[in-house]
């Protein structure tokens, strides 16, 4: 947390001069300095995706049950977003595993779950600030012996200043009042 | 200019710990959790690390916050600890009735978190922490001892409206005090420990909440005690604070 300052600073210069007058809300996840190492190997604190609505949730890619159902249903979810305001939604995963998913494995996995880049984030985390970030979004993990993960799965909704506006466990399919929550946040963003 | 030595000094009286804390060496290895590693029987697997003697003080952690004031009572954001946060000390940097050498409490998992790496370490895991609350005086594992249990026991029968004791109790055969008797404490992995049970075995509206090829079950059953802390820990979020959770650091080795 000593780091908070200086890269709060530069997150600042990075989300724009839009955000530079308005202070962080206190119950932003922004206030947590960590940074993400997104597909393409770019490094850029998670305060930087401040201006965006966005949903996140968190994975590995190496799982071969639930997470790609995360995956699909963030897909879901942004389709059945109405256009234009859809155009406004990001989405973000990060990944649980920086042990095993590194810059490739996040490019790689992109690429065979056919992501659209132009609105998705992959993105891992140095290994101490997996499990904090975790903590952040309200999302459980446990590591077993043989690899594999027992992990939450839930989709967040952020809000443009990174507040914590909804979230649902609802996986495989849509959940119309997660949706209703991504139109009136984008609504008034 | 020449004022500078003196408020570099006084910078590092304030800033410095209170005393340097202690940490012991544990040898780690193959260990019988109460929660099997794979969900199952496999046990935990636990490699050599540092375990604070001690858990965190008031005191220690009132140098803490005056070095970093981001973590004051009236100055942390509200994603990092709730409204009780240090509410139990007079002031954001006064300790008030608290004393000094009680160990600190209503503090969050972020703000451990945060002492720990200024101390150059992190929480320990649940299993580094089960493993090191194991032993007596004598043995690195005694709970097959009636006798650990019902010490360990007698502790939570005790009424939490009492104040809490200070630290300095008897060390175990690593050198450790006070990881029973005193207070609860955060782990790193806190929020894991429960995650749920396997996607594949649940039918209902639950059956997606968590994903995952192991199903926990609790092991150890007669040993309620331990069992209590894992209920308590994963009870909690990471920015809740209670009268009796406090914590300890650990170093890797």
């Amino acid at each position: 947390m000593k780091r908070l300052a200086p890269w709060l600073l530069l997150a600042l210069l990075l989300a724009g001069q839009a955000f530079a007058a308005t202070p962080l809300p206190p119950d932003s996840v922004y206030q947590f300095n960590v940074t993400l190492t997104d597909q393409d190997g770019h490094a850029r604190p998670l305060a930087a995706r401040r201006g965006q609505v966005q949903l996140v949730s968190m994975i590995y890619t190496s799982c071969a049950m639930v997470c790609p159902m995360i995956v699909d249903t963030m897909k879901l979810t942004r389709k059945a977003v109405a256009e234009p305001a859809r155009d406004k939604l990001a989405l973000l995963a990060v990944s649980f595993d920086p042990e095993r998913d590194n810059v490739e494995a996040l490019r790689n996995y992109a690429a065979a779950r056919r992501l659209d880049m132009r609105h998705w984030t992959l993105a891992r985390t140095e290994a101490k600030d997996a499990r904090p970030l975790a903590a952040l979004f309200g999302l459980q993990y446990r590591q077993l012996p043989d690899g594999d993960f027992n992990h939450s799965s839930e989709l967040i909704l952020l809000d443009a200043d990174g507040r914590i506006v909804a979230r649902t466990t609802i996986i495989g399919r849509v959940d119309p009042a997660f949706v209703q929550a991504i139109d009136k946040t984008l609504a008034t963003h | 200019m020449r004022a500078w030595p003196s408020m570099l000094m006084l910078g590092a009286l304030l800033a410095g710990p209170v005393a340097a804390a202690e940490y012991a060496p544990l040898p780690g290895g193959t260990f019988t959790s109460v929660l099997p590693a794979d969900g199952k029987a496999a046990p935990a697997k636990i490699a050599p690390f540092h375990m604070r003697t001690e858990p965190v003080t008031n005191a220690e952690f009132l140098a803490f916050v005056k070095a970093h004031p981001q973590w004051r009572r009236d100055q942390v954001a509200p994603v990092f600890a709730d409204r009780r946060y240090l509410t139990h000390w007079a002031a954001p940097d006064a300790l008030g009735d608290a004393l000094p050498q009680q160990p600190v409490t209503r503090v969050s998992w972020f703000a451990a978190q945060a002492y720990c790496e200024s101390e150059h370490a992190r929480l320990p895991s649940w299993y580094e922490w089960e493993y090191a609350a194991a032993a007596d005086a004598t043995r690195s594992d005694a709970r097959k001892d009636p006798a650990w249990r019902e010490r360990v026991l007698q502790w939570y029968s005790r009424p939490s409206s009492q104040s809490l004791p200070t630290i300095g109790g008897a060390a175990d055969v690593h050198g450790v005090r006070d990881l029973n008797g005193v207070v609860w404490e955060w782990v790193d992995d806190f929020n894991a420990l429960l995650v749920g049970s396997d996607s594949r075995d649940q039918d209902g509206a639950d059956k997606m909440k968590f994903c995952g090829a192991g199903a926990v079950s609790m092991q150890e059953k007669e040993n309620y005690a331990t069992l209590m802390r894992i209920a308590m820990l994963s009870a909690l979020k990471a920015v809740d604070t209670t009268n009796n959770m406090g914590f300890r650091c650990a170093k890797p080795d």
